[in-house]
């Protein structure tokens, strides 16, 4: 019995990449990696670099954190009376924020149902460009525009002795942050699905009756988070409040009253403040506290629209 | 039977309340837009008998209270580039590995939510960043480097934010006839997702440039300077390693800190900024209805 012998196969060339494209995506992919880690990076130096400048004046004679917080007396160069309180400029950008919100949720909110449910699909393009415009105007200009048109306005209106003051700062960050209100809200409107509205319109009810018994309570978690992104570019704005809001630096009594908040306080007298002095310490330590708040505001957001997702 | 086709009284009140609504809206929506028209048209209006080409080349003159704006023009321009340099590819890629890479679980989440957050520190607080970080503890000193560096960091989640919609705009079925003839991941970003959402991209980036050019803040403490001594029309005045001047902190300046500036020159100059930031904005807009309009799918 005769062995057959076995019929050799022809090796199977599979086509191979080369081992240098192999390295090359491996090393490729490390580098997107690492990129897509780097905000987490940041956001971590940046609170590491800040707290760095303002950390020795912790442990400084005569500094009080609650002092810090509370009191009311901010005399950073006097010679003999050197206080560092926030108090008064906490006040500020609150007080800044609060009427900047009272005139802008409104008009936002208004604005973001008109945009999402009343108006047809060409005006709509042409608000939502003139509302990306609207957001891109750079926060110099409405100071600027502030400074000018808007002071002499008040003076003119309301007699006021000095133009740059709460009313002043409120309307123009009134202004700046209706476009974010506007957009964001009108995401959360759009995110209703369209079976409530057709379940709605089926019941004979008219377009306000669906807006305010159907979409407002469907969409009250991405409008809450609209407001509260508002809030957040109101706070931390600060070229526009350095120049429209005065610079007293005392608790308002009214809206004609001149205030100075957190971050125009930051941006007036860090030219002035010598590196490593007290002063420029006290000052980083302000931005820990306005970099607290914000994070404070823009995570709240974020849990808000997460929660809308979850459901 | 025409009785039953006519208005009761409840409709009639539902019609009106309709219409009061809407009528309420419009206004408030009116009311958005009116402000800006009119402010917008006031300075040019004001600063109309400054500009001219003239104003654009000339140095300023007699102490910044005559002249132009060329330093300023320039420095941002700068500022603006070298922070594209850095932020753009960063960002590019930092979304790519959120759309493409990243799963659902906590430490993405967690790298989400410090993108939002990034979008959320005041600018102020960038510029104590950019003092701290780049200004001492790297030693570039007061320059354009740090500048540029602070901005770039500023304006990432801008274009983390329109990449990752324009990658997760391409269709998962376009990814998933890739894979399944062969496809690594990257070849498939590289070949498919890329060049089908490049337009997206560049949107992006677009927008990028017309934040950083009208940001004052970050700039104001790390590299801008008031004023610098150049030779009118020099089309390279700055070094890396030195100051430089900004339109927008030009702007502050002039409106601010010095006494007895001719009236129509920080209308003009706000006007330049101004009229800057929203070309680039509208031809980002332009570029994304030119796209909408060609999309295949």
């Amino acid at each position: 019995m005769d062995t057959q012998p076995i019929p050799e196969r022809a090796p199977v060339v599979r086509p191979r990449r080369s081992p240098w494209a192999v390295r090359g995506e491996w090393l490729l992919e490390l580098i997107i990696r690492f990129c897509g880690i780097s905000a987490v990076l940041f956001v971590l130096a940046i609170f590491f670099f800040v707290f760095r400048e303002a950390f020795p004046v912790l442990g400084r004679e005569g500094f009080s954190l609650t002092q810090f917080l509370f009191s009311s007396e901010w005399y950073p160069t006097s010679a003999t009376h050197v206080r560092y309180g926030t108090w008064a400029l906490t006040v500020g950008s609150f007080s800044v924020t609060a009427l900047a919100m009272i005139i802008a949720v409104p008009f936002g909110l208004g604005a973001a149902i008109f945009v999402s449910e009343f108006c047809g699909p060409r005006l709509r393009e042409v608000l939502k460009i003139v509302i990306e415009l609207l957001a891109a105007i750079p926060s110099v200009v409405w100071g600027f525009i502030g400074l000018t048109v808007m002071s002499k306005l008040i003076v003119d209106l309301t007699g006021a002795p000095v133009g740059v003051n709460l009313l002043n700062g409120g309307l123009i960050l009134a202004l700046m942050s209706v476009p974010i209100i506007v957009s964001i809200g009108e995401d959360a409107l759009k995110a209703v699905p369209d079976s409530y509205r057709e379940a709605g319109l089926a019941l004979g009810a008219t377009r306000w009756q669906l807006v305010y018994r159907v979409l407002l309570p469907a969409a009250k978690n991405g409008l809450l988070a609209a407001v509260l992104l508002g809030v957040g570019r109101a706070v931390g704005e600060t070229m526009a409040v350095l120049m429209a809001t005065g610079h007293a630096v005392h608790i308002p009594l009214g809206v004609l009253d001149s205030v100075r908040t957190l971050t125009a306080n930051i941006a007036a007298e860090l030219g002035e403040a010598p590196a490593g002095s007290d002063h420029y310490r006290v000052l980083f330590l302000t931005g820990v506290l306005l970099f607290s708040i914000t994070f404070v505001v823009n995570l709240t957001a974020d849990l808000v629209i997460r929660g809308i997702r979850r459901k | 039977m025409d009785t039953m086709f006519a208005e009761t009284p409840l409709v009639r009140v539902k019609r009106r309340r309709e219409s009061l609504a809407r009528g309420v809206f419009f206004c408030m929506s009116v009311a958005m837009i009116l402000p800006l028209v009119a402010i917008v048209t006031y300075l040019v209006v004001k600063a109309w008998p400054t500009l001219s080409w003239n104003f654009l080349v000339d140095i300023p003159r007699e102490g910044m209270r005559e002249g132009g704006i060329w330093p300023a023009l320039v420095g941002t321009i700068y500022l603006v580039f070298i922070s594209l340099a850095v932020a753009a590819p960063l960002g590019i890629l930092a979304a790519i590995y959120l759309s493409e890479y990243a799963r659902d679980n906590w430490f993405n989440r967690i790298i989400n939510l410090a993108v939002i957050n990034l979008a959320g520190v005041p600018s102020i607080v960038h510029a104590l960043f950019g003092l701290g970080a780049f200004v001492y503890a790297a030693k570039f000193g007061y320059s354009i480097i740090s500048a540029s560096l602070t901005l770039a960091i500023m304006t990432l989640p801008v274009i983390i934010a329109s990449t990752r919609e324009a990658l997760a705009s391409v269709p998962q079925s376009f990814r998933e006839a890739c894979w399944n003839v062969g496809a690594t991941r990257w070849q498939t970003i590289r070949s498919i997702v890329l060049p089908n959402s490049v337009s997206g991209i560049l949107t992006g980036v677009i927008l990028q440039v017309s934040r950083a050019a009208g940001e004052t803040a970050p700039i104001m403490f790390t590299g801008a300077v008031f004023y610098k001594a150049v030779e009118r029309g020099t089309l390279l005045p700055y070094y890396l390693d030195e100051q430089c001047m900004a339109l927008s902190m030009h702007l502050y300046t002039i409106s601010t800190q010095v006494p007895g500036v001719e009236e129509s020159l920080p209308y003009a100059t706000a006007v330049v900024l101004l009229g800057a930031v929203l070309l680039v904005n509208a031809s980002a807009i332009a570029l994304r209805v030119v796209l909408r309009s060609r999309k295949k799918w």
